[in-house]
């Protein structure tokens, strides 16, 4: 089976050249839908194959390359069309394939009758080629492309509404700011590429042989540099600070878009690429400071601005960027398998709550269309008492907010709290860890905070549309409400897999599965970092237990506090406005963060482009141009009269030729 | 021969003449025929040096020269009618097309 693995990408790039090419002849919706669906069910299911022979086969022995062809051979520089299966690729290609299958089979019903169908579904095959191909890769080379391709098909579907103005700007948004990291990436690139090959003569971007040859590099240094820049990449395509801002943006996409590449896929590929790459990342402990630390202040910051914003889609984006948060964090403290198993189960719990904004959004919108009215079908101002109408979306999205709140037995709670944990007791920030701990927490009781807002304001309470909107509203078909019930049973007992040994020894010993799959990939990260770990006591299992219980506790104040301000007492939040006007308004506007980016980079670019234009292209461009050709004009003016167009005046001037070649042979 | 130089010495003025002609007139008749002027004072300089050198190779040049001179005013007549069919006019100014 893992001779198959280039079926994996292949499959969805047949899909997209079948529905790019001649889905606006076939027309049908269902067969455009169907074959793109098809397709990434295939891979699912070779990906299932693969998964499958890997368990039945020791650890040491579950890595398996497959070169396809041999892509760029130049001196010392070699680069295949090669890819890596390993317990890592294998979980990655496992939740793009198994979310991507459930998203474009959700897309057939949320994209029904919409202009530009089958361009939808030739965007979303593309998009899982991309993100497999990156996610397969074995080498960085084969890695960037993916990277890169992911990039162009997130840029084509934010701006899927292209007519739409505010569409077309956040795709730019998107992809100049992505453009952003992918410099970095490079540079990192390079630089190892160059150390490697001018120090010890191993001229390679494969990871394995970077993998074999790591024990070569120094602590710091010239790793700090390439990490760091690696780093820069991956905020660019993670949406962290400071390259964060394009994706609320983002959100301008259809919903299953939203919900396939700004939730489950493309922003996580920042936290794959540093688990991919853990063995050099570990080598400097700046880097893992500087990661750590941007994790938390992300995860905070972007859920401060959660709890104000009003549209459903962009509190659930502020969230997705608050749980890349912690998923850097995670990396940060060298949980690398903290960091992917977060990175899992909020593919699940995140991709639930955006397929079920959609529904919400979809039925909504129905509602509002039926009545004429223009009110914005995404403003949950506009929502609220859906549950009765909606049961399914209701309990599926109830499901996943818990799961992301981190309450006991669902799969968040496993997956952050073990973070938490990992910040608290990590034996390489010192002092620092207490402070990422709680910030982390803070974070985490944000987190419950909106997630409850949300829920309360769409499905409690009283509907706050026209009653005869209200009629309207319905669950949503089959085709949208079976990827919902799939997800949010995923991401209720998703967890399950990563118990921490904790839970696990309470009920007899049950192992963390998800650990032991990936600690063959992160074993040399742990054994490099014993070199600067400083272990202190080590706490006891009382302290992790009430750590544990401190966590579930916060989220239980978010909760709280949601409940008592939309439910209970539904004044309090007006009065709370009132009261600190100038603190709603920042966090309403985002901390201004947009309007500081366009002072400090955005005008000075235009004005810069303005000088170029107007300034050096008008005056100095076109002055040349323009300046030659007038000297030339102003000469053949003069010069011009020479030729009258009388016969003997051109008779004249021969005799003169004559005269004067014949008089300087005679005289010299 | 002691009086070569007459002979030359008419011939220069001859074709100073005709080049003087060919610059100043405007009737392309008269053009033409200072044209034959200048033709003819080559023809007495060749005739005069076979007659100094006692070649006959000047000589038969002048032949050559009178056949050429012939047909060009056979061709420059021709031409002449066709710029008149067009103008209603001989003058060379009024042939001022040969500009920018």
């Amino acid at each position: 089976m893992f001779d198959n693995v280039w079926l994996i990408p292949l499959f969805p790039l047949i899909g997209f050249l079948i529905n790019g090419f001649f889905g606006k002849k076939i027309k049908n919706e269902a067969v455009i839908g169907g074959i793109g669906t098809l397709m990434i069910f295939m891979s699912f299911i070779v990906s299932c194959g693969i998964l499958l022979q890997m368990i039945g086969l020791p650890p040491e022995q579950r890595v398996f390359e497959k070169v396809l062809f041999p892509w760029i051979h130049s001196g010392n520089f070699k680069a295949d069309m090669a890819f890596l299966v390993d317990p890592l690729s294998a979980v990655m290609i496992m939740v793009v394939t198994g979310v991507g299958s459930l998203i474009h089979l959700y897309s057939i019903g949320y994209m029904h009758g919409e202009e530009g169908f089958y361009r939808f579904f030739a965007y979303l095959n593309l998009f899982c080629m991309s993100m497999l191909l990156l996610v397969l890769g074995n080498n960085m080379l084969v890695m960037f492309i993916g990277w890169e391709g992911v990039g162009l098909c997130s840029y084509l579907l934010i701006g899927y509404y292209f007519h739409k103005k505010s569409a077309g700007d956040a795709a730019k948004k998107a992809f100049v700011m992505n453009r952003v990291g992918d410099f970095g990436f490079l540079i990192g690139l390079f630089t190892l590429y160059w150390w490697f090959g001018s120090n010890h003569n191993i001229w390679t971007i494969n990871f394995t042989e970077i993998k074999a040859a790591s024990h070569l590099l120094p602590y710091g240094g010239v790793v700090t540099v390439a990490t760091l820049c690696f780093f820069v990449g991956a905020t660019g395509k993670s949406a962290q600070i400071p390259l964060f801002t394009w994706l609320p943006d983002a959100m301008e996409g259809p919903t299953p878009v939203s919900a396939l590449i700004h939730a489950a896929t493309m922003v996580t590929a920042g936290v794959y690429m540093i688990g991919r790459m853990s063995f050099v990342f570990i080598k400097s402990p700046e880097t893992m400071m500087v990661i750590a630390v941007v994790g938390a202040a992300t995860a905070i910051f972007a859920a401060t601005i959660g709890t104000a914003q009003n549209d459903i889609k962009r509190v659930l984006a502020y969230s997705t960027v608050s749980q890349l948060g912690f998923m850097f964090l995670a990396m940060g403290v060298g949980a690398f398998t903290a960091g992917i198993f977060h990175l899992m189960t909020h593919a699940f719990f995140k991709a639930c709550l955006f397929l079920g904004s959609g529904s919400v959004i979809h039925s909504m919108h129905h509602a509002l269309h039926k009545i004429h009215s223009h009110d914005d079908a995404q403003d949950m101002r506009n929502m609220g008492g859906l549950r009765s109408a909606m049961p399914i979306t209701f309990i599926t999205f109830l499901v996943s907010t818990i799961a992301i709140s981190g309450i006991p037995g669902f799969s968040g709670f496993f997956s952050k709290d073990e973070i938490l944990w990992q910040a608290f007791a990590n034996p390489y920030h010192g002092g620092l860890n207490i402070v990422l701990w709680g910030v982390g927490a803070l974070a985490a009781c944000f987190t419950a905070f909106y997630m409850f807002r949300l829920v309360f304001m769409t499905f409690f309470g009283e509907c706050r549309i026209n009653a005869k909107a209200k009629s309207y509203l319905h669950e949503s078909p089959l085709v949208i409400t079976i990827p919902l019930m799939v997800l949010g049973f995923l991401a209720a007992v998703g967890g399950y897999i990563g118990l921490p040994k904790l839970i696990g020894d309470m009920f007899g010993g049950i192992p963390n599965y998800f650990e032991h799959w990936l600690e063959p990939v992160f074993a040399l990260a742990n054994q490099y970092s014993a070199q600067y770990a400083h272990h202190g006591a080590h706490p006891s299992h009382a302290f992790e237990w009430s750590l544990m219980g401190l966590s579930v506790v916060i989220a239980l104040i978010g909760i709280g506090i949601a409940f008592t301000m939309y439910v209970q007492n539904k004044d309090l939040p007006g009065k709370f406005t009132a009261t600190f006007p100038a603190l709603h308004r920042a966090v309403y506007n985002k901390w201004y963060i947009d309007e500081l980016y366009d002072f400090i980079f955005v005008n000075p670019c235009k004005a810069f482009g303005q000088f170029l234009w107007k300034g050096f292209d008008v005056i100095v461009v076109d002055g040349v141009v323009n300046g030659v050709a007038n000297v030339v004009m102003g000469f053949s003016g003069i010069f011009r009269y020479i030729q009258s167009g009388y016969i003997y005046n051109y008779a004249f001037s021969m005799a003169l030729g004559v005269v004067a070649i014949l008089g300087y042979y005679i005289f010299k | 021969m002691e009086n070569l130089n007459g002979y030359l010495v008419v011939s220069a003025i001859l074709f100073a003449i005709g080049t003087i002609g060919v610059l100043t007139r405007k009737n392309a008749i008269v053009i033409f025929m200072c044209i034959e002027l200048m033709l003819n004072a080559v023809n007495l300089t060749f005739v005069a040096f076979s007659r100094h050198l006692g070649h006959f190779d000047g000589q038969i040049f002048v032949l050559f020269i009178m056949t050429v001179a012939a047909a060009e005013a056979a061709v420059g007549l021709a031409l002449m009618i066709a710029f008149y069919k067009n103008k209603e006019s001989i003058s060379v100014d009024d042939v001022n097309m040969m500009k920018w």
